[in-house]
């Protein structure tokens, strides 16, 4: 008997763990606002701006998932979180969502109780030269010197590249990444090396910005993407359909700017199903029918969303690279609306 | 003719003097003019954005912009004033404490401790008196540190005298539980102790019950800084002569009275440069919030250095933030050098 109600309290708080983990669209929208777990201050990424509101590539991703659930880009609540820190916020509750320039990596889904459900940035390591160089490619780098910072990631990446490709090019390392850069724009290296989106706000570090091009190519991958608690495949599938959305408008041709004429006179059944005219795609993942109207009619499909924050329409001047879609010699991509 | 004659006599007296002499003027002047030139001189005040901040000087453009931000995070501008009110009740409070001539300090003193803190906590977070509530979250920069200083401060320093008097305790539960709580949050790495107290918590505590992440860090930097400052104390309390406990009991004043009135007052005289040097070394501390992410004055400065508008602006940014904290404490330490002298008066 003592047995039997022990086994059914256990049962019961293993119940109420699930129900707990289960319910975040739920809580969310009891709160009244998305709680996004976002990057201290990342140029582009995630930072605040003059007036102290939230900005960035990743930073547009929570006010995509806000708009679809609120119809109110606004309705968020960002939690900075430092690099020691982000999981534990994200697992203890802290925060619905992450979306924090966080690379998708085995490890982290299999045994950190979290769910990557996106790709909403390809990062690799590459390099910034300078344009007077002429190096287009990572193989025209043969004979050059790359200033890194000693023991990082980069430092091994460049090496073992290199190295296996019989490639001679001289490593300079440096204590701090700010002296590796300092040493490239005093022109003692010919290239320095770090991820793109790094690179990105690096570059604003030099004299002359507008000197220096950052290759595309790159010699790592490190796919980055929002991050939601394992357990709760309904709150997943939102944030990764929010994302898709974002993409496959701009495949499709939807932007902020025209999307009510779409919604208007759009004949693509795929068009009419994203923007909720066609059948009931927002209520099976338990939000309204116009959750992508919302979304990208306030923060954009995913190219305004990068133009705006990392690409030429900010300071950062970052070329589209690997993050173009598909069609037009990227590699983003995404699944059908069906 | 004197200033040369005391030139003479105080910078070149030996030839070994005129050789350090002359290195530090040599260095003084590699290392100051730059500086000025860079900070002042070459330096741009005043324009928009950063397109009219010229290359070689300080963008003090930057600063500018940003600060709103320093000073007050992102509480809402147009509630600031709460905070102004806030700091000017502070400054109103500790004023007449200065004041050398000022009669009744000890109530005026008590009555600050007692009423300051949840008036201060109504203004800052609000939710009475019609005022709208500003979470935590929002706070940040200058407001943030010396509010954490403060209230750290005003948790750290009454632990501190039970814990320094609970250790010199005849009872032996008293004094164990003492020792090992200082013993214990001495050991503790204080940056340690913030993340744990950050990140842990809400694994442990029950679902539904939340600590404000704020307090939680400053719970944290409170307890192991009362820690230091009581040992700071029990060395004050050891240095008050024996002669002085044993008046007391002679009086037959008790526990409580002869604590009270004869040897704490000069345990905590002798040990105020200790005392501020805790307080500063806390003020100081609050930096290390950064790692739970709330914004502190340095790390706010840090967080604007992402906005690329302003990237690259590092010297700037720290240089500001330096300044900021270096005014605040040396002002501090002077207080306390006052303070000093004032006290001691009796003993002189």
């Amino acid at each position: 008997m003592r047995r039997n109600l022990l086994a059914a309290l256990a049962a019961g708080l293993m119940l109420a763990g699930t129900v707990a983990v289960a319910g975040t669209l739920d809580d969310v929208k009891k709160r009244g606002n998305l709680e996004c777990g976002v990057h201290l201050g990342l140029p582009g990424f995630s930072y605040a701006d003059d007036k102290g509101v939230w900005t960035g590539i990743d930073v547009d991703l929570c006010r995509a998932v806000a708009a679809a659930i609120f119809g109110d880009a606004t309705k968020v609540k960002y939690t900075p979180t430092s690099v020691q820190q982000r999981w534990a916020v994200l697992t203890s509750g802290q925060v619905d969502m992450l979306s924090r320039n966080s690379t998708i990596t085995f490890s982290r889904d299999a045994s950190l109780g979290i769910d990557f459900v996106g790709i909403n940035f390809y990062e690799g390591q590459t390099f910034v030269v300078r344009k007077k160089a002429n190096v287009k490619l990572v193989k025209d780098l043969d004979g050059a010197t790359v200033c890194v910072a000693a023991g990082s990631t980069e430092e091994k990446n460049a090496g073992d590249y290199f190295r296996e490709r019989n490639m001679k090019v001289t490593i300079v390392t440096f204590a701090k990444n700010d002296d590796a850069i300092a040493s490239y724009d005093s022109e003692r290296c010919d290239a320095y090396t770090a991820g793109i989106g790094a690179l990105a706000g690096q570059r604003q570090k030099l004299k002359v910005p507008a000197d220096h091009v950052i290759l595309t190519e790159t010699v790592s991958n490190d796919p980055q993407g929002p991050v939601v608690r394992h357990g709760d495949a309904q709150w997943a599938d939102l944030v990764r359909w929010v994302l898709n959305g974002m993409i496959a408008a701009e495949h499709l041709g939807i932007t902020s700017k025209n999307i009510d004429e779409m919604k208007a006179k759009s004949q693509s059944a795929e068009v009419r199903r994203i923007l909720g005219v066609e059948g009931d795609f927002g209520p099976m993942v338990g939000v309204g029918k116009d959750w992508l109207y919302n979304a990208i009619k306030q923060v954009g499909n995913y190219g305004e969303s990068y133009e705006r924050t990392v690409g030429m329409g900010s300071n950062l001047k970052l070329e589209r690279g690997m993050n173009q879609l598909w069609t037009k010699g990227g590699i983003l991509f995404t699944s059908p609306f069906q | 003719m004197t200033w040369l004659a005391w030139i003479r006599k105080n910078l070149f007296a030996t030839p070994l003097d005129a050789v350090v002499t002359l290195i530090c003027f040599w260095a003084l002047w590699r290392i100051v003019p730059p500086i000025v030139e860079w900070s002042l001189i070459d330096a741009t005040w005043v324009g928009e954005g950063r397109d009219a901040c010229r290359a070689d000087g300080a963008c003090w453009v930057f600063v500018r912009a940003r600060f709103g931000q320093f000073i007050y995070g992102f509480y809402p501008e147009e509630l600031r004033w709460r905070v102004d009110a806030a700091a000017l009740l502070l400054a109103a409070a500790v004023a007449p404490l200065m004041w050398p001539g000022m009669a009744a300090k000890g109530w005026w003193a008590l009555g600050t401790f007692l009423l300051y803190p949840p008036i201060c906590l109504v203004l800052l977070v609000g939710g009475v008196l019609d005022l709208p509530v500003v979470e935590t979250r929002l706070w940040g920069g200058l407001m943030l540190t010396t509010f954490m200083a403060v209230f750290g401060g005003l948790v750290a320093v009454p632990l501190a005298i039970a814990l320094a008097l609970g250790r010199q305790a005849s009872l032996p539960t008293i004094r164990v539980v003492s020792i090992t709580f200082i013993e214990f949050w001495r050991g503790v790495p204080i940056i340690t102790v913030i993340f744990l107290a950050s990140v842990l918590l809400p694994l442990i505590l029950p679902a539904g019950v939340s600590v404000d992440k704020l307090v939680r860090a400053l719970v944290g930097l409170a307890l192991v800084v009362s820690a230091y400052m009581a040992e700071v104390i029990r060395g004050g309390l050891q240095a008050v002569p024996k002669g002085q406990y044993e008046a007391a009991a002679a009086l037959g004043l008790g526990y409580w009275q002869s604590t009270g009135m004869i040897v704490l007052p000069q345990a905590l005289r002798m040990v105020i440069p200790g005392l501020v040097n805790e307080f500063i070394a806390l003020f100081k501390n609050t930096t290390l919030v950064l790692i739970v992410s709330l914004f502190d004055l340095l790390g706010i400065v840090h967080a604007a250095l992402a906005d690329p508008k302003w990237v690259g602006l590092t010297a700037e940014a720290y240089t500001f933030a330096g300044v900021v904290f270096w005014l605040i404490c040396f002002s501090l330490s002077r207080y306390s050098l006052r303070l000093e002298r004032t006290l001691n008066v009796g003993q002189r």
